[in-house]
């Protein structure tokens, strides 16, 4: 029997919850400008991304069919979109029976209160956390510690950013923004147990990291997890590690509670054989990561008793909504494309104001909380690309970062004109030129008048013009005169041709 | 052959001698050019900042002008990665989004005829030695659209290194963007200037006397931080590389991709 795609939501679904850490107070120019000045953090970007790049590079190399592998990563992901009802009423099905309990949560706020209430009847005060980017989405440490819990990141890296009351500034490694010498500045002043003299080594740092989170593991019994593939078929969940804490949190505690996006199906248990390639390669760099666990339902004696799955829309159906940028929900969260973005490394990921920075957050964010309003810091995000393409290249899943980024400047455009907002000077220079390139005896005459800007400075370049736009190209470099324009060369070209022709014949 | 040329409103405006350069190298390889002086953008700005129902007028234009001229020459070669990318992926796009079924058509017909210089020289015309003579250092940046988009791979590099005289060396993170992106360069000044100031400093590093690519936008870019930081090398254009021959060498003049007249 064939199955017949019915199509998707056609009424945009309600955006994220505005408590959701999906949006910065500034839009991306504004919240760039103070990271660009850390000459710090651009070194530990540079070299950290720098790092990755190359050992991503190597391990996709060694994979003779890597490109192929895409493609189905690709397939498998546009067939999850297609039929998510279908995979996830499949999936709370095959969850359920093998003794876990499904929840549904519209929204981060509904989110939180259903996690919540489950640490609360498991009577727990403390909770361990996988490292999870759906629960920093929702802001859950941020709502249990409101409701008198404590949240331990297990994770070294979300680790770090906890102690400092930091964010994430990346999706794989979240502490990209912090050297060593800086972390062993932040253990010293704030690692429970960590000694005065703490070396910088990073093996030493581990090891009093360690030492702390070993002591956590024993005392606590409930756990909190994200999922990076649910498959719809069997009720799997899969988390995929390098520091063996998601594999303690996972089998050590008598109650887990995982918080997943409602993206990350995958149909059937074969198909992680493809996404179990993709990402550890494209992710880190390694063939497989360290710690791959796969679990279904409860056992007897045997890892969590209570087990359950909190899946999270959150703005994710409105994703779906748009035809041109749904395939931004096809994201593994292997962070190849925050890596490869020249722009992610030298703004950083703060800049971004999301969870998801980079060129995934680029695309995510906006379509996750709207771009709608007044000074939208979220509608900035989809300009903060010079659209290289370097993002799409090395996607796992192909997804086609270049060309919804340029949509969703479409959008922002058409919506900004459809709620009748105010024309800013974009608006007028674009209409202006779209007049004027679209009427050619005008462009003509304008084009060669151009030469006249160049009798008022006869040598040199433009620079520091005050004017709008071009102020902003002539503060940082400078910009060529208009002299004679090519049309004018052409045509005088032409005429000298044609009177030599015609004093040739002349002659004969 | 004959060809048309599109010379791209940039270089047409500010930086001339690249699509004179263009137009020479081509006659001196034997063929004949001609230049329709109704042209005027191919859109990619208006596209890439969002403008798509401002774009499809000025698609319309580049349309109507090479559409019929199709029946009289082989080719439509434009000297920039970035446009003939925007003519071969956003054409299309932006007539759908117009909901204009026929100008998609006609639209699809221009793309398929239409190519950015070191394509047409080394997969139409079939050359890779043009005869050039250019006695100088040189490194090449590879322009983001040329490499990911238009995937021209080593063609400019063939041609290069096929010119008598010249010493190609490499640029370092030459696959890094140089930081213009069109009116990124303007949205996001800040961010714009840190990438473009790390490609100077790489061309600096390269010891080269030029920096040449296949887009006079990013060139701008380039050599307008150069410019700014008062470091000797200079942009070009490869059309103004391939053009350079002993009986005409190129000589540069004051204006950033210009040449002495």
């Amino acid at each position: 029997m064939t199955t017949v795609n019915l199509g998707m939501p056609r009424v945009r679904p309600p955006y994220a919850s505005a408590s959701s850490a999906l949006m910065g107070a500034d839009g991306f120019r504004d919240a760039a400008k103070g990271e660009l000045q850390d000459d710090q953090l651009r070194a530990n970007l540079a070299h950290a991304a720098g790092g990755i790049r190359t050992k991503r590079a190597k391990a996709v190399r060694e994979l003779r069919d890597f490109q192929q592998l895409r493609s189905a990563g690709s397939a498998l992901k546009w067939h999850v979109t297609d039929h998510l009802p279908e995979l996830l009423e499949q999936f709370e099905e095959a969850f359920t029976a093998a003794g876990g309990t499904v929840h549904w949560a519209r929204d981060a706020d509904e989110a939180n209160r259903i996690v919540t209430s489950l640490v609360r009847d498991a009577g727990s005060e403390k909770v361990l956390k996988v490292k999870s980017m759906a629960t920093q989405e929702i802001r859950l440490n941020e709502a249990l510690a409101d409701a008198g819990i404590t949240a331990v990141e297990t994770d070294l890296a979300e680790l770090i950013v906890q102690l400092a009351g930091d964010t994430p500034s990346h999706i794989v490694v979240p502490a990209i923004h912090r050297n060593r010498r800086q972390i062993q500045q932040l253990f010293r002043d704030h690692l429970p147990g960590a000694p005065a003299d703490l070396g910088d080594d990073p093996q030493e740092l581990t090891a009093a990291a360690r030492r702390f989170l070993r002591e956590q593991f024993l005392q606590m019994d409930t756990a909190i997890c994200g999922a990076n593939f649910a498959v719809a078929e069997t009720g799997t969940l899969s988390i995929v590690e390098s520091e063996g804490n998601g594999r303690m949190c996972l089998t050590l505690p008598s109650t887990l509670i995982a918080v997943m996006g409602i993206e990350k199906l995958i149909p059937t248990f074969q198909d992680l054989e493809v996404f179990l390639q993709l990402l550890p390669r494209s992710s880190t760099g390694e063939r497989m990561n360290p710690y791959t666990t796969m679990f279904t339902g409860t056992q007897a004696a045997d890892g969590p008793e209570n087990l359950h799955i909190v899946l999270l829309d959150n703005g994710r159906s409105a994703v779906l909504s748009d035809p041109h940028g749904r395939s931004a929900l096809h994201c593994i969260r292997c962070s190849a494309c925050l890596n490869a973005c020249p722009v992610y490394e030298r703004a950083g990921g703060h800049a971004y104001g999301s969870t998801y920075p980079g060129p995934i957050g680029a695309i995510l964010s906006p379509q996750m909380t709207g771009m709608e309003g007044e000074d939208n810091p979220n509608a900035t995000l989809p300009y903060a690309s010079s659209l290289c393409g370097a993002c799409y290249d090395v996607c796992p899943v192909k997804i086609n970062i270049p060309e919804i980024l340029v949509h969703l400047r479409s959008r922002d455009v058409d919506e900004r004109a459809e709620a009748g907002a105010k024309r800013n000077q974009w608006d007028a220079a674009m209409a202006g030129a779209s007049k004027l390139m679209s009427s050619p005896g005008t462009y003509d005459a304008v084009v060669r008048a151009s030469a006249l800007i160049g009798r008022a400075k006869p040598r040199g370049n433009f620079s520091n013009l005050p004017l709008p736009m071009i102020g902003d190209w002539t503060q940082f470099r400078d910009l060529p005169v208009p002299r004679e324009s090519f049309r004018s060369w052409y045509t005088k070209r032409e005429k000298a041709r044609r009177s030599a022709d015609a004093s040739n014949k002349e002659q004969k | 052959m004959r060809i048309a040329l599109m010379a791209t409103c940039l270089a047409d405006v500010m930086a001339p001698d690249v699509a004179r350069s263009t137009v020479e190298l081509l006659e001196r390889l034997g063929h004949e050019v001609v230049f329709d002086k109704r042209q005027t953008c191919c859109g990619q700005m208006h596209t890439n900042t969002g403008y798509f129902r401002e774009a499809a007028p000025v698609v319309r234009q580049f349309v109507d002008v090479f559409e019929p001229q199709l029946e009289d020459v082989d080719a439509v070669v434009m000297p920039s990665g970035s446009c003939a990318g925007a003519v071969r992926d956003q054409h299309a796009l932006v007539a759908r989004r117009a909901r204009d079924a026929d100008l998609e058509e006609r639209a699809g017909r221009v793309s398929a005829k239409t190519y950015e210089l070191s394509e047409l020289l080394v997969d139409v015309l079939k050359v890779t030695d043009v005869g050039a003579y250019f006695p100088h250092t040189v490194t090449y940046h590879p322009t983001c659209h040329s490499m990911r988009f238009l995937k021209v791979g080593p063609r400019p590099l063939r041609l290069l290194r096929a010119v008598e005289g010249i010493t190609v060396v490499n640029l370092p993170e030459s696959d890094t963007c140089c930081g213009f992106g069109g009116t990124f360069s303007v949205k996001n000044a800040e961010t714009s200037n840190a990438m473009v100031t790390d490609k100077a400093n790489n061309v600096v590093k390269s010891g080269a006397d030029f920096v040449v690519a296949g887009d006079a936008s990013c060139l701008m870019n380039i050599g307008g931080k150069l410019a700014r930081q008062g470091q000797r090398p200079r942009p070009i254009h490869l059309a103004q590389i391939l053009n350079s021959t002993k009986e005409n060498p190129f000589v540069p003049s004051s204006t950033l991709l210009g040449r002495a007249s």
